[in-house]
């Protein structure tokens, strides 16, 4: 099946086009002496960011009111099977089987409990289950890429997966997303909540990828990137990354306030 | 206190819709139940073109200003109000939730629902709030600290079903969205 390409100016743009924009707003960086540690929302490179990013100045409040608070997910929102990836079918998945785990915590370090971590990803071949997705990789009838599931009460989540391919995007000419997992989590603030993807180590796309390059602080775009770790592994079963997530700051409450005084 | 770098976000991508959406996301109570509202509107970009591919979740107190800590947001019973709810907008850009209308959760504060807000092309969420309009608003610390002409990007209006409240991503009108001091 031929898709029609949509007429898009951006579509013909070569690669070293976008390795360029990449690395002037990378020089440009290192110059301004600043730490960011989130994306820029402005990222040219990013094509579909250019009307779709906010041109004032954010608001600075501190959270008050409702915002203090987060939504309360519990057991009768998220079956246990559904942190399993590879089960929600007939069969298995095609794909390298993998554990990703690790701890949702606050600034401080303390864990993020009983909260909801959603994950949605490709298949082994870098297609997702998406009527979008006309990428012309094969669809696996067994693997759909969605899971829930609860942090304990170490702030600990687990899914059991498989490798995502990287796959082709309409960005530019010749685009590749780097392999990714995307994720959705809730602190324990609402303003903490973070939509977000992880990648592994050492992918060969990072350079050429203008989402992964629009956080232009190297350190802080290091930390998307899971650890493959050899003791979260399966014997005989499964491969095993490790990634632990921030969110931003949580207000100590009253309590903990006293015990600093 | 330490202080852990966070980890950064990024786009919600195009394909979250057979992911994040679930059945009943954005009726946090029955459309038409006694005491229900409906909120809704567009989400804009920079030319003034309707984002279809948005997710916005609201989070609200229940109407005596009530923080609600009932769990049930993914598999509403029809009778729990959990105060959480997630819209993906349509093909026209339009969101929509069935809901009550939130209180105040402090003396002197308007009610407002707390709004985040994700799309293909947005890198980082964006954070608002959705204040209803009232006599309440006039008095508010926080809406009193902004400019009059953007305070009005954060006051829904009233129709006939409820309230309507367009997220505008850029542009002269731009809403106001929100970032703590540790983001």
């Amino acid at each position: 099946m031929t898709t029609p390409v949509k007429a898009n100016a951006h579509a013909e743009m070569a690669q070293e086009q976008v390795n360029e924009e990449i690395a002037a707003l990378s020089a440009a960086y290192g110059r301004s002496g600043t730490l960011e540690l989130q994306p820029r929302r402005d990222y040219g490179p990013y094509r579909s960011t250019i009307l779709r990013h906010p041109t004032k100045d954010p608001h600075h409040a501190d959270p008050e009111g409702i915002e203090r608070w987060s939504p309360v997910f519990g057991e009768r929102d998220v079956d246990p099977l559904e942190a399993d990836l590879t089960i929600q079918a007939g069969g298995g998945p095609l794909g390298e089987k993998m554990v990703v785990t690790g701890r949702v915590v606050d600034a401080a370090g303390r864990p993020v409990r009983g909260q909801l971590v959603e994950i949605w990803q490709a298949n082994a071949s870098g297609r997702y289950i998406h009527k979008r997705d006309q990428h012309p990789a094969p669809i696996d009838p067994n693997f759909t890429g969605v899971g829930r599931c609860l942090t304990d009460d170490d702030g600990t989540y687990r899914f059991t997966t498989i490798k995502p391919g990287p796959y082709p995007w309409r960005n530019h000419r010749n685009a590749w997303r780097p392999a990714h997992i995307h994720f959705s989590v809730f602190g324990t603030e609402f303003t903490q909540r973070l939509v977000t993807q992880m990648y592994f180590p050492g992918d060969p796309l990072f350079a050429l990828d203008p989402i992964y390059q629009s956080i232009r602080d190297p350190r802080a775009r290091e930390r998307l990137v899971a650890a493959y770790d050899h003791d979260v592994t399966v014997p005989e079963v499964s491969t095993g990354y490790r990634w632990d997530i921030v969110l931003t700051g949580s207000l100590p409450t009253p309590l903990e306030q006293d015990e600093d005084r | 206190m330490s202080s852990l770098p966070p980890t950064p976000g990024q786009t919600v991508g195009p394909f979250f819709h057979y992911a994040l959406p679930y059945d009943g996301d954005n009726e946090l109570v029955p459309p038409g139940s006694p005491g229900s509202v409906r909120l809704s509107g567009l989400v804009l970009d920079g030319s003034g073109d309707p984002v279809p591919d948005a997710l916005i979740e609201i989070w609200q107190p229940d109407p005596a200003g009530g923080v609600v800590r009932a769990a049930g947001s993914l598999h509403r019973d029809g009778h729990t109000f959990t105060g959480f709810g997630r819209a993906a907008t349509d093909r026209a850009g339009r969101y929509t939730f069935s809901t009550l209308r939130p209180g105040s959760v402090a003396p002197g504060r308007a009610p407002y629902f707390a709004m985040a807000v994700f799309a293909r092309g947005l890198l980082h969420r964006l954070m608002t709030r959705c204040y209803l309009p009232g006599p309440e608003v006039a008095d508010d610390p926080f809406l009193a600290s902004l400019e009059t002409s953007r305070r009005a990007t954060l006051t829904a209006r009233e129709d006939e079903l409820g309230y309507v409240f367009d997220v505008r991503l850029q542009g002269e009108d731009e809403t106001v969205f929100l970032e703590g001091r540790r983001d």
